[in-house]
């Protein structure tokens, strides 16, 4: 018999708690409900697994077990209120297991926890704590806020979903990219708010698990394979991004035979059928930009005129400072320094450490060693983790 | 079913470009055809325009006495100007009518819901 313990059950938790919460806010359309009754249902199984084994269908078990403690909990409440007794006869009828309707629930869940009338943080929360499956602390960690700030905003988020009537079904295909745009965005950040460093590798694989997810939930829509190829290929490069001592190692020192090939391949895959469905978007271009540096040996072996190419289209979708730093900076390896340097005087961001490290990484490369050293210092100033402070300081020792 | 304030503030003082007689027209006729589509919809209860704000009053009780001042009751640089009450199965219903709104009117709409209806 397999060895059930702790850790294959908190395994299950995090692939299944999602599927189960929202099968039950569809049955009782209750998240406060769907959240205890599925906690309850781990507990139990914490205890009865151990011994008993793994059942079958560890969620289906799950979902079924939660929706009976939701069914007992009612009924404790309701002591002959119709209207309750009523949603406890629907509920009894409703399968918790069907393949069909159980798979839609975590899409609508998703949409309702995204929608663009809760604040982009109470979207994050809300899909981590419900669909992640992550506890209001884990969250709150994730997040450098404390546990009741996490916890107030949750509550808060969940009583605006009631009381304002945010409803809990997949949009029209008209509402479409409106609603699907936050949805996307709030996997994006979750995958950065995790890229600091290894205390963030649950919150990257968790966003790697729902952007899976709703991929294969919504295969028509090429964005969402364009941000699961993205974060695969962001990911693939991870084992080689962080030096013994913890700093940054840049794209172009990183020692590519330890980049992870099994998620490139699944990475690129997904490129090429985007190509041929040919529906670009932002998320589908950056993923290719990412797949061209996965095919190089290295830096130098880079097709930077394919990576500029794309630059320029990623630009004309979304004129932002940011991708026109990018931009700026693929232009360089084709162009050279010189060239680079002139579109980057141009940019208003001043606040942001990136655009400082590839000003001083180009005086660097133009030989102004003097002017160089200030932007490395002002990048180290303005840089959000350690291990990129580290890096920018240790570039700083090198050009001073 | 939910029922759903929808709100346009105006700001004090900062009047709008005055429109023109045939603008003025245009303007009535689009919010009158909105309104006929709410209403054949089901989904309009009430709506009004309101006076500017230092047309206001307000009674408050004071010291056992009701006394009556010269309002508003907030005072902010922005007020209330003008609402819809609607009926809409949920917050997307409801934002699809302020969506109508907002392009009519040009300007923004605040929609909340209510706390007391049947259902919700």
């Amino acid at each position: 018999m397999l060895v059930v313990d702790d850790a294959v059950i908190g395994r299950t938790f995090r692939e299944e708690s999602g599927r189960s919460v929202a099968t039950l806010i569809r049955i009782f359309s209750d998240i406060d409900l769907a959240e205890d009754a599925v906690q309850e249902a781990f507990a139990l199984a914490l205890r009865k697994w151990p011994t008993e084994g793994l059942p079958p269908n560890p969620g289906g078990w799950i979902t079924t077990t939660a929706r009976n403690r939701a069914i007992d909990h009612l009924r404790r409440e309701a002591r002959g209120r119709e209207l309750r007794g009523q949603l406890i006869e629907g509920a009894e009828e409703t399968s918790g297991e069907e393949a069909g309707p159980v798979q839609d629930d975590r899409l609508r869940l998703i949409f309702t926890c995204c929608h663009p009338a809760l604040s982009t943080e109470a979207q994050i929360a809300l899909t981590l704590r419900l669909l992640g499956g992550l506890t209001t602390d884990e969250v709150a960690r994730a997040f450098l806020v404390a546990e009741p700030t996490m916890a107030k905003r949750l509550v808060r988020a969940k009583h605006k979903i009631k009381a304002a009537h945010i409803p809990y079904r997949v949009p029209s295909a008209a509402e479409l990219p409106e609603r699907l745009r936050p949805v996307l965005a709030v996997l994006y950040l979750t995958y950065n708010a995790g890229s600091g460093g290894p205390s963030g590798d649950g919150l990257r694989q968790e966003a790697i698990r729902l952007a899976r997810s709703i991929a294969s939930l919504m295969p028509d829509e090429a964005e969402v394979a364009g941000l699961l190829a993205l974060l695969l290929l962001t990911e693939s490069r991870w084992p080689a991004r962080f030096a013994a001592d913890g700093s940054l190692v840049l794209l172009r020192d990183q020692d590519r035979a330890v980049w992870d090939r099994a998620m490139i391949e699944e990475g690129q895959t997904i490129v090429r059928a985007c190509l041929r469905r040919n529906r670009p978007g932002p998320y589908q271009i950056q993923a290719a930009i990412n797949a061209v540096h996965a095919d190089a040996g290295s830096i130098e072996a880079t097709d930077w005129s394919q990576v500029l190419a794309l630059y320029d289209q990623l630009l004309a979708l979304t004129p932002t400072p940011v991708v026109a730093l990018n931009r700026a900076i693929a232009l360089a390896e084709v162009r050279g320094p010189n060239a680079a340097m002139a579109l980057l005087d141009d940019l208003a961001l001043d606040d942001y450490y990136l655009f400082h490290a590839a000003r001083a990484d180009l005086l660097r490369r133009i030989g102004q060693p003097i002017d160089a050293a200030q932007a490395y210092a002002r990048a180290a100033d303005l840089a959000p983790s350690d291990a990129e402070r580290a890096f920018l300081r240790g570039r700083l020792d090198e050009t001073g | 079913m939910p029922r759903y304030l929808l709100s346009t503030h105006v700001a004090d003082g900062d009047a709008r470009e005055p429109m023109t007689d045939e603008q003025m027209q245009h303007s009535w006729q689009a919010i009158n055809a909105l309104e006929t589509e709410m209403k054949s919809a089901g989904a309009w209860v009430f709506s009004g325009r309101l006076h500017d704000a230092d047309t206001a009053s307000v009674v408050r009780v004071s010291g056992g006495e009701v006394v009556t001042t010269d309002g508003p009751f907030v005072e902010a640089r922005e007020h209330l100007g003008g609402f819809y009450i609607i009926e809409a199965a949920d917050l997307d219903a409801a934002l699809g009518w302020a969506s109508k709104v907002t392009r009519t009117i040009s300007a923004p709409i605040e929609v909340w819901p209510f706390a007391d209806t049947a259902g919700g």
